[in-house]
């Protein structure tokens, strides 16, 4: 290979290859979803109706996306401004994550064509309905949140007053529109009380998806941060993510105990007596919680970086392992048959992953996201920029 | 005057007459192949199923508050006042959250297909509305499908139980699972030994996720309230200290 031609591609890393990989299976999968329908790329079947693409694109995706409603609640309503640093990486995660969502269900619905039929044709009485109308909306919140990054790259000062204007409704309105449908996706699932194990069936699904999706918020938020450093070379906001980790550790020990009490309540721990995989996967799941949440208590892990670091990836590993097994596992004896996803449907997930950590590092490379700062610079900007409380992001 | 369909099982010699009428009536292909499918698809919307020296069918509830219709984002399925639940494909998104919501694994999805639809037996809507009865029923030639009013199918029922009390299990199934079915089955067994599911809540489902729904409006209006407020106070708060400057 000549010389001029390596310099005119890209330089080929192990990640880069992986990532190509990714893409081109997700390609094929595309083409098998769009020309052998739902039948030539997933493995659902007519006692099996919901696969990985709602498991995971869907349950995960928007809950993974919650640190942007949380820390838009923190920072702009509580007003605790410190953590305005990890405010705008949050809102980016938020809105990339809702739009992947939005494409994953392009690929599950079986007529992606009519995807706009909700708004326009009403069942009040349908939680997805619900879901439908709060996505849309809070998707447009996010999209008006981001927009001040994009104003501000580009010097559009008027714009960027008009937004600030309606920013407060505007927060207050996307708090809701979350709170609202990360409730519902628990709500969902109310209606299958015959289908779904006992030990994830409870009528406070509600409550326990909102919660968790809160403390799945704070961890993701610490994940981005701790990657987002090291991709971009920034020094990490070591004391603000560990006040971060602190709050972290409140909310995952609120989850549990609403969890462990509902499992009381319902006398259902004797379920755990019973040698069955929907047990194990419990079990799992609730050790993937405690042991961060125990860990997260003490300040030295707080302060250690890495220790730091798999705490929150514990605590969102836990999340996926309760969306999963709601989602899925949860409901595979109840109905009768065993899911395992079809290859095509595993690589459009990853797929969708995959470009979502690609669009982040471009934006965050182009775009005003990161404040450059070191902590003092940091404790500056925050005095100064107090003077604008209304200020989005 | 609701509708409905009484199958007993104690008449049925398993004929699969009613598979091949409701094949007719949806314009299904139906041969030998397609009758020795034990399972409902998307191509069949009936099936006889045998469970030993008992035979049992599978079909649409049309459940008096189903499920499948409260969870539809778009109202494609609707409760008549006819009795059947029926099913605008023109509406239907492909969710399938009908299928996932169903407590008897009713609708069925056309996966193969690029424009696919969900399929479910309709409990012939369009004859019962002409003052035919069902396919299935007219052609039965024991009378194990009868199909009629509701209120005189049940009273028909209670009849046979009494009539007969040794031959019957002294049951009606559908009369009161998920709060009643516009299909009841009489059975000389316990009911989930012809395959039925005993494990169905007794109330409507539709309740368990309209109880939170209904919460809707409260948790807007108070929330706004809520952190509107907040946000006013840390606000006042914070714009109190900036005034007041480096005092202390």
């Amino acid at each position: 290979m000549t010389a001029w031609l390596r310099k005119l591609l890209p330089k080929i890393t192990v990640w880069r290859v992986i990532f190509a990989a990714i893409l081109l299976s997700g390609a094929y999968a595309t083409y098998l979803r769009v020309f052998h329908g739902l039948g030539g790329s997933t493995n659902l079947s007519d006692k099996f109706p919901w696969g990985l693409w709602i498991g995971f694109d869907v349950m995960c995706g928007v809950g993974l996306a919650a640190g942007g409603f949380t820390l838009v609640a923190m920072v702009h309503i509580f007003n605790i401004k410190q953590y305005r640093p990890v405010l705008r990486p949050a809102i980016l995660t938020a809105f990339l994550g809702y739009l992947l969502v939005t494409v994953g269900l392009l690929y599950d619905v079986g007529r992606p064509d009519r995807m706009w039929h909700p708004l326009v044709m009403w069942n009040p009485h349908s939680v997805m309905f619900e879901v439908a109308w709060c996505v849309t909306l809070y998707s447009t919140v996010l999209f008006l949140e981001f927009l001040p990054m994009v104003f501000e790259r580009f010097g559009l000062d008027k714009p960027l007053e008009w937004i600030h204007r309606i920013s407060v409704p505007m927060m207050i309105l996307g708090v809701l529109l979350s709170t609202l449908h990360q409730s519902s996706l628990g709500t969902l699932f109310l209606i299958v009380p015959e289908k779904l194990y006992p030990l994830w069936y409870t009528p406070v699904l509600p409550l326990l998806f909102f919660v968790s999706a809160i403390a799945v918020g704070l961890a993701m938020t610490i994940f981005e941060s701790w990657h987002s450093a090291r991709a971009f070379g920034r020094a990490l906001e070591l004391p603000l993510l560990a006040s971060i980790g602190r709050v972290l550790a409140v909310a995952m020990s609120v989850y549990l105990w609403i969890r462990f009490l509902d499992l009381l309540h319902r006398g259902a721990f004797g379920l755990l007596l019973r040698n069955r995989t929907e047990t194990w996967l419990f079990l799992l799941e609730i050790a993937l919680a405690v042991v961060p949440t125990a860990l997260l208590y003490q300040s030295r892990i707080r302060r250690n970086p890495a220790a730091l670091y798999f705490c929150s990836v514990m605590v969102v590993f836990s999340f996926i392992a309760n969306r999963l097994n709601v989602g899925i596992t949860g409901l595979e004896a109840g109905s009768g048959t065993h899911y395992i996803p079809k290859w095509s449907e595993v690589a459009v997930t990853l797929s969708l992953v995959a470009v979502g950590f690609a669009i982040f590092r471009v934006i965050g490379q182009y775009f005003p996201v990161f404040e450059a700062h070191s902590p003092q610079a940091g404790l500056l900007e925050r005095e100064e920029r107090e003077v604008d409380p209304l200020a989005v992001g | 005057m609701p509708k409905a369909i009484l199958y007993d099982s104690t008449l049925c010699i398993g004929c699969r007459a009613c598979e091949g009428a409701c094949a007719e009536r949806w314009g299904l292909p139906y041969n030998d192949k397609i009758a020795a499918e034990e399972t409902i698809s998307a191509h069949k919307l009936t099936t006889i199923v045998t469970h030993g020296d008992h035979f049992c069918r599978r079909l649409c509830m049309n459940c008096l508050q189903p499920a499948c219709a409260s969870v539809c984002p778009v109202g494609a399925l609707s409760k008549t006042a006819l009795g059947p639940v029926t099913y605008d494909a023109a509406k239907c998104i492909g969710c399938r959250y009908c299928m996932q919501a169903c407590p008897f694994q009713v609708p069925t999805y056309e996966w193969s297909s690029r424009m696919p639809r969900m399929r479910k037996c309709d409990m012939c809507y369009a004859r019962q509305s002409a003052g035919k009865l069902t396919a299935c029923a007219e052609i039965c030639p024991t009378g194990a499908t009868f199909n009629g009013e509701r209120d005189a199918l049940i009273a028909e029922a209670r009849q046979r139980l009494a009539a007969k009390p040794d031959q019957y299990y002294q049951k009606i199934y559908g009369l009161s699972e998920v709060g009643g079915t516009s299909v009841f089955f009489l059975s000389a067994v316990p009911f989930e030994q012809i395959g039925l599911r005993t494990n169905v809540p007794q109330e409507p489902l539709p309740m368990l996720t309209w109880r939170v729904l209904e919460l809707l409006p409260d948790v807007v209006s108070t929330g706004s309230v809520l952190l509107g407020g907040i946000w006013w106070i840390t606000n006042r708060r914070a714009e109190v200290a900036r005034k007041e400057g480096p005092r202390k």
